[in-house]
């Protein structure tokens, strides 16, 4: 990789630090290693030890330092998860997790807008963003889209339908993905189907879809947030539906964090997001691929 | 098989019984979502190109090509025979298939023949031939327009450019992956 980008890196992540603590987050380190992470449809964790595996997401033990009584934490990590690699996917990466207490999803779009709006400034020539040499300026109102609403116009498709009948996915990657490419600001795209957010609340006044967003810099996903589920017996009862899934489908099915869900009980109505740290510092390099914005390549070691 | 997580730029396969070269591959994985592999690939045979998105377990049919030494015999209407220098076997290669290579194809000239199964699906000349000017206006010592190549048709039929001390008759040789002059043959 270019030594101008692990230093862009490097100012990132700073930018990224400098913006948590001067609003009051907490920064924690929460271990890597740990027995069981939140099973999920597609994401397979890489085992280490007996029995346990490395972490594919911090959100597990951060949710259980609100359940202790933080109000807002943020942590940038390294996860890990199998099989996964491609122009913006390695196996390992680095994530930025942050959470709030008495809070739900809008508080973290807000909290998107400005730290983007700061790393843009802070990291940036003129303030913006880049992929594939187009500029997405984080400095405009941002563009806010439900997910039905995109399917709609993007793939001619009813989400929820898509979703029942599997085709979800596809239809993400082959027509909505490629249409928000074209959009000069960054873009939030919300409220997802619920089965396909095994660990948010569902909306009130429609529980077919859940609180739960993504954010889009053109077309390129950076990061997922939602208002977390916080009662337990559903969160059980989710879990154990994503493992009869999973083995209905012939995959390995996964261990509860059975912790967490003991107190899950305790936890007040909070939000949680997850951004990449590697696409963040893609779109201030301007680097297209992944390979171009890490130290070193899995294929170089 | 291929399993579609062993495909890659360059991967040859068959999809509705035609083969077609990846151009552009990607593993893609939208948020909390299933693994997918976005595919770009090119019709080896027509030239269209094709947008595919691939779940994981898909499998494809790798396209064996075999590349055979030939030799250019003759035009008929819009096919173009040419013989194996082995098995002196004949095959017909239609103008489209031919593409650009028809400028610089004389009889008898050697080359090598892309087969898919039993169809020739393209060829590849030398990358430089030598090809006779038949028509090209005499260069005017007086000229000022400051130009400093002319048009020139050879005897394929192929018009380009060439410096202006290129005379009729004369032979050339030219690039034939630019389509370009090259230099004059001396002697």
């Amino acid at each position: 990789m270019m030594h101008s980008a692990l230093i862009l890196r490097a100012q990132v992540v700073q930018a990224i630090r400098q913006f948590f603590v001067k609003r009051g987050f907490l920064e924690v380190e929460t271990p890597l290693l740990i027995p069981a992470n939140a099973p999920e449809d597609y994401i397979d964790p890489i085992a280490a030890l007996p029995s346990w595996q490395l972490q594919t997401s911090p959100e597990i033990c951060m949710k259980r330092l609100l359940c202790r009584g933080h109000q807002r934490i943020f942590q940038i990590s390294h996860c890990w998860r199998a099989d996964e690699r491609g122009s913006r996917h390695l196996s390992e990466f680095t994530m930025l997790e942050w959470y709030r207490a008495d809070a739900d999803y809008h508080d973290l779009m807000d909290d998107c807008i400005s730290l983007l709006r700061q790393v843009a400034q802070q990291c940036t020539a003129d303030g913006n963003f880049t992929r594939f040499s187009k500029k997405i300026d984080p400095k405009p109102e941002w563009e806010n889209v439900s997910v039905q609403e995109a399917f709609l116009r993007f793939a001619q498709a009813d989400a929820l339908a898509s979703a029942e009948n599997d085709l979800f996915d596809e239809l993400l990657v082959s027509r909505i993905e490629p249409a928000l490419e074209n959009i000069p600001v960054p873009v939030i795209m919300t409220d997802y189907p619920a089965q396909l957010a095994a660990l948010s609340r569902t909306k009130v006044d429609d529980p077919r879809f859940a609180e739960r967003f993504e954010l889009y810099l053109a077309g390129l996903e950076l990061a997922n947030g939602f208002s977390e589920l916080n009662n337990p017996q559903e969160q059980r009862a989710r879990f154990v539906e994503t493992n009869r899934r999973r083995a209905a489908a012939g995959r390995s099915t996964l261990p509860l964090p059975e912790r967490f869900l003991n107190e899950l009980s305790v936890m007040p109505p909070s939000a949680g997001i997850a951004l990449g740290v590697d696409r963040l510092v893609m779109l201030v390099a301007g680097l297209d691929s992944i390979d171009d914005v890490v130290a070193f390549r899995p294929e170089e070691l | 098989m291929l399993s579609v997580a062993d495909l890659k730029k360059g991967t040859k396969l068959i999809i509705d019984g035609d083969p077609y070269l990846v151009t552009a591959f990607d593993f893609v994985k939208p948020g909390k979502g299933q693994a997918l592999y976005k595919c770009k690939m090119k019709n080896m045979i027509n030239g269209v190109t094709l947008d595919r998105t691939y779940r994981s377990g898909e499998n494809f049919e790798p396209a064996s090509m075999d590349e055979r030494d030939m030799e250019y015999l003759y035009k008929e209407g819009t096919h173009y025979t040419f013989m194996d220098q082995q098995s002196y076997e004949q095959v017909v290669m239609e103008e489209e298939t031919v593409g650009d290579s028809k400028n610089f194809l004389l009889e008898n000239t050697k080359v090598s023949v892309l087969l898919f199964g039993e169809k020739p699906i393209g060829v590849t000349l030398p990358n430089f031939v030598n090809l006779r000017v038949v028509q090209t206006d005499p260069w005017l010592k007086g000229d000022t327009s400051g130009s400093d190549s002319k048009p020139a048709t050879l005897e394929t039929g192929y018009v380009l450019r060439v410096p202006p001390f290129i005379e009729e008759n004369e032979l050339i040789v030219i690039d034939t992956r630019t389509g370009e002059y090259s230099t004059r043959v001396k002697g």
